[in-house]
């Protein structure tokens, strides 16, 4: 190998570890407000790849039928929920928020030239309808069992992961999709040639994640995040909802994915089960981060990244077997160094 | 009437019949029904009895497929030698995936199951020894007794009996010593304070899923005489869990069940849904995932016992009796001379991050003596006893039982050196009888391994534990309510089977935490009495306990703790009357 193809693979693991760093971040919050093993993040990615492809294309993003679905659902539960409470008063507003919001975007997007759309409004449109699905999700599927245990949320979290698989598959059919770069062309740095794309990605990630940082640091929310994190019946005592913790960082988590998937759709051809695979790389960096610390959850990402373009290298062959082995010694490690033992009375 | 056991035979009788009557589809989708099932029994072990769960096990189906069609088709080993080498690969990587991810908390396994399930799919994939993608092919039939069996009517037998065989071993497993130890696995603290290994047991569970997924896997490829990689992927990994927690992972028929009902299911839904939607794509998925979500919302334990409890009010309600047989009665400990110190604890200190809840504690247990420890709400008592129990050591200090260190050791060991306990909260399992539960402190005192007991070799130990047990019961009073679910009982009685418990494992110090609460009067006096009739019998016994008239009346000694430090030692009289004891209860006298 000679520095310009190694180059050439840092700046390829770079730009996937940016991805995986984005959703290995989530995947911690996720775990840590609600313990939730979120491994739907990756039907995210692919949603938001394929509506972005399809905005582009002119086309209403099919998930906005998803988004109206699901509405209605929430509406029905949390009306139920009121009337059982005696709170019929809130009826409208549940409805309105839940129900006829979603429809009215809809009717709204109709009317939009799409296709002529400047590329920034076709990503806030795509968006519109792929974001709503996490806190739609987290109110219907998790937060009726919020308090059971971590193996009861994973397994509702697979069974997840397995219906918006299969409605990816009616949605988006089995033909992969690919938009256009955010901008054409790149530059050469020394002997390599660098995308603009790359740059967009990679900086794009940075900024989000910064972002993300000064959430947490600076606003009420971020804060309550961080509180019901570390502790959830001191957080609620402290009049932190649950729920809405719940749904804020769903909400969060399909926003980092959803992009994430539009920011690689320029470079890569993305299948309705291509975010899977993507989703549990992020897995994989932020198992490194033991689910628990970010900055070491990045670095493990960003390890995935350069780990699977070398191995796609030397090994094309063997990439996932590589890089999915990789949790083992850390596994490993984890497991030889912690001597705490925990007692869940379930 | 209609039994249970009938019912069930009436079933085995149907299913038997099926390769005799049935059409040839009907026959297939039931062998693979079976085969699902074997897997789906190894989920219900795993995740039902341990509480833990994988996803990958259709990649330990693959793993038994794959070793036997390399080793038939290529080194020409016989069916039976490939089943067995197959075992031994799996049991090897099971217990390393299991070595590596089981210590950690429990949602460690399944995520690397997960990974673990991917590298295998796509190492068949892309080896090509293993015929990559298309896969291999022209896989001999199994030969039994000189007899071929090469059609899918004649291999069904050998499903059915497997499943049945590991069914029926499976349960009898269950229903022993260590199958007591598993359906424990949850409350761990409470399980390592009866001596038992819990990572062990958890260990046991995955391996055995693994090994029935092997089997299943091995018959699979001799079924079809053919693999590629496309059954062993993660989505069937899935799949298999949805059908042990839709059909109950809590029961062993709940697998078979939810095999069934999955198979025939899907079957229906590939054909209805394409023709309903008018759309092709792989909407059962949907239909499965949907109804997954749908079960753990409103039903966690799946359909089987919702089955079962339709069934049940057709049939007559089985009695909650049973019968306990004589056996002979397990070997003791040497006793302890009376008077003979047991237990010294010596400047003890425990610190969580900046609260120091014990500081600087000093007491002594001498064999044949109540000594009891007391002190106002928070003064860390059930700090110290979990100390000296080793469910959390201490930060500094030093303690001794029957002579030796135990500070450093872990709440197990102890346990083994004679020291039992019972807790503040009540940790008993709920589902299992008051008997069962006061069996599992006797687990100590037998031998028999979980393959023993699956085959029955157990029973003599069995019965003497039991007996232990029921023995135990009856001199705390609880003769009468052996076969009652331990959750049924009022919590006073409850904490009358932890001390049953710590009694079953013959301990040469019992500590109690507040062993009293709850109980009623009389129920008190039978109490003391219990106690002192044990101390006479030379145990040396600690206790915490909030009742004065209960404590002053039993104890030989009291030790007082106020705000974690030794406040006053003393005969029961000389505490009363101490006027730093007063202070600490009453908040001065002169006041």
């Amino acid at each position: 190998m000679n520095a310009s193809v190694a180059l050439i693979l840092v700046q390829d693991g770079v730009t996937n570890g940016a991805i995986y760093a984005l959703l290995s971040l989530a995947l911690v919050l996720v775990f840590a407000v609600t313990r939730v093993i979120f491994i739907p993040q990756g039907e995210f990615v692919a949603y938001g790849a394929l509506s972005m492809a399809a905005v582009s294309a002119g086309f209403l993003p099919p998930t906005m039928w998803l988004v109206v679905t699901l509405g209605i659902a929430v509406a029905l539960v949390e009306s139920v929920a009121a009337l059982r409470e005696g709170a019929a008063a809130r009826l409208p507003m549940i409805i309105l928020k839940n129900a006829a919001l979603p429809i009215l975007a809809l009717v709204a997007v109709r009317y939009l030239p799409l296709k002529t759309l400047a590329y920034p409004l076709q990503i806030a449109v795509a968006l519109l309808f792929v974001v709503p699905l996490g806190p739609q999700i987290y109110r219907l599927a998790f937060q009726p069992v919020a308090e059971a245990t971590v193996l009861l949320l994973l397994i509702v979290s697979v069974a997840v992961h397995f219906v918006l698989l299969g409605l990816g598959l009616y949605f988006f059919g089995a033909e992969g999709g690919r938009t256009p770069a955010f901008s054409d062309g790149g530059f050469n740095l020394g002997s390599s040639y660098i995308q603009f794309q790359t740059l967009w990605i990679v900086g794009i990630a940075a900024v989000l994640i910064a972002g993300l940082a000064l959430f947490f640091e600076h606003s009420i929310y971020g804060k309550a995040l961080r509180a019901t994190a570390i502790n959830r019946t001191g957080a609620r005592l402290m009049g932190i909802s649950a729920d809405l913790a719940g749904k804020l960082c769903f909400t969060l988590a399909a926003l980092v994915g959803a992009f994430s998937g539009i920011l690689i759709a320029p470079i890569t051809t993305v299948y309705y089960d291509t975010g899977f695979l993507i989703g549990l790389k992020g897995f994989v960096g932020a198992i490194v981060g033991g689910l628990a610390s970010y900055p070491l959850a990045a670095a493990g990402a960003i390890l995935v990244g350069l780990l699977e373009s070398y191995s796609s290298f030397y090994a094309s062959a063997y990439k996932e077997v590589i890089v999915f082995t990789l949790i083992i010694p850390v596994l490993l490690w984890r497991s030889l160094t912690t001597h705490h033992v925990d007692d869940e009375e379930h | 009437m209609i039994t249970p056991n009938r019912a069930l035979l009436a079933f085995m009788l149907a299913v038997a019949m099926v390769p005799l009557f049935a059409a040839q589809f009907t026959v297939t989708l039931v062998n693979y029904i079976g085969l699902s099932a074997l897997v789906a029994l190894g989920l219900v072990l795993l995740t039902g009895i341990g509480g833990l769960t994988s996803f990958g096990q259709a990649a330990f189906v693959g793993l038994g497929a794959y070793t036997t069609a390399y080793l038939t088709t290529r080194h020409g080993m016989s069916p039976w030698g490939t089943l067995i080498v197959g075992m031994a690969v799996t049991t090897a990587v099971s217990l390393a995936l299991g070595f590596i991810t089981l210590r950690l908390s429990g949602h460690f396994l399944p995520l690397g199951t997960i990974a673990w399930g991917i590298s295998l799919y796509f190492l068949f994939g892309n080896m090509e020894a293993l015929g990559g993608h298309g896969g291999i092919d022209s896989i001999p039939p199994v030969d039994l007794f000189g007899l071929e069996l090469g059609s899918s009517r004649a291999f069904f037998y050998v499903i059915w009996v497997t499943l049945l065989a590991a069914i029926v071993t499976t349960r009898n497993m269950l229903d022993s010593r260590e199958g007591r130890a598993m359906r424990s696995l949850r409350s761990m603290t409470m399980t390592e304070a009866m001596g038992i290994n819990t990572l062990r047991y958890r260990m046991v569970l995955f391996m055995l899923a693994a090994q029935f997924a092997c089997v299943s896997g091995w018959l699979y490829a001799h079924l079809q005489r053919f693999v590629n990689p496309t059954p062993f992927s993660l989505g069937h990994g899935i799949e298999y869990l949805f059908m042990a927690v839709l059909g109950g992972a809590a029961a062993v028929w709940g697998a078979v069940f939810g095999a069934g009902a999955v198979t025939f299911l899907k079957e229906w839904l590939q054909d209805l849904l394409p023709k309903l939607l008018g759309a092709s794509g792989n909407f059962e998925m949907v239909v499965f995932g949907l109804l997954t979500i749908a079960v753990l919302h409103r039903a966690r334990d799946g359909m089987w016992p919702i089955l079962m409890r339709a069934f049940g009010n057709l049939a007559p309600q089985r009695a909650q009796t049973g019968s306990v047989e004589p056996a002979l009665p397990l070997p003791r400990r040497d006793p302890q001379p009376h008077g003979r110190e047991v237990l010294q604890v010596v400047k003890v200190t425990k610190r969580f991050g900046g609260l120091v809840a014990n500081n600087n504690m000093n007491l002594t247990v001498r064999a044949g003596e109540v000594m009891a420890l007391i002190g106002p709400n928070g003064a860390g008592k059930s700090t110290l006893f979990n100390c000296i129990s080793g469910v959390n050591p201490p930060s500094e200090g030093e303690i001794r039982f029957m002579g030796q260190r135990i500070d450093a050791m872990g709440s197990r060991e102890i346990a083994r050196l004679g020291m039992s306990r019972s807790f503040q909260h009540v940790r008993l399992n709920a589902e299992m009888t008051v008997l069962e539960n006061a069996a599992l402190g006797a687990h100590l005192r037998g031998r028999k391994n979980f393959v023993q007991s699956a085959w029955r070799l157990d029973r003599e130990e069995e019965r003497r534990l039991l007996w232990e047990a029921a023995h135990q019961l009856e001199r705390c009073g609880l003769g009468e309510h052996l076969f009652d679910a331990a959750g049924s009982l009022p919590l006073g009685k409850q904490r009358i089977v932890e001390i049953a418990r710590a009694l079953c494992s013959d301990p040469t110090l019992l500590l109690l935490d507040e062993p009293a609460a709850g109980l009623r009067h009389l129920e008190k006096r039978a109490l003391a009495e219990l106690l002192a009739k044990l101390r006479g019998e030379g145990m040396a016994i600690l206790l915490v306990e909030h009742d004065m008239d209960f404590v002053m009346g039993l104890a030989d000694r009291v030790v007082v703790m106020e705000f974690g430090e030794h406040l006053a030692e003393g005969l029961p009289q000389e505490i009363q009357t101490n006027p730093k004891v007063l202070e600490a209860y009453l908040g001065g006298v002169d006041a």
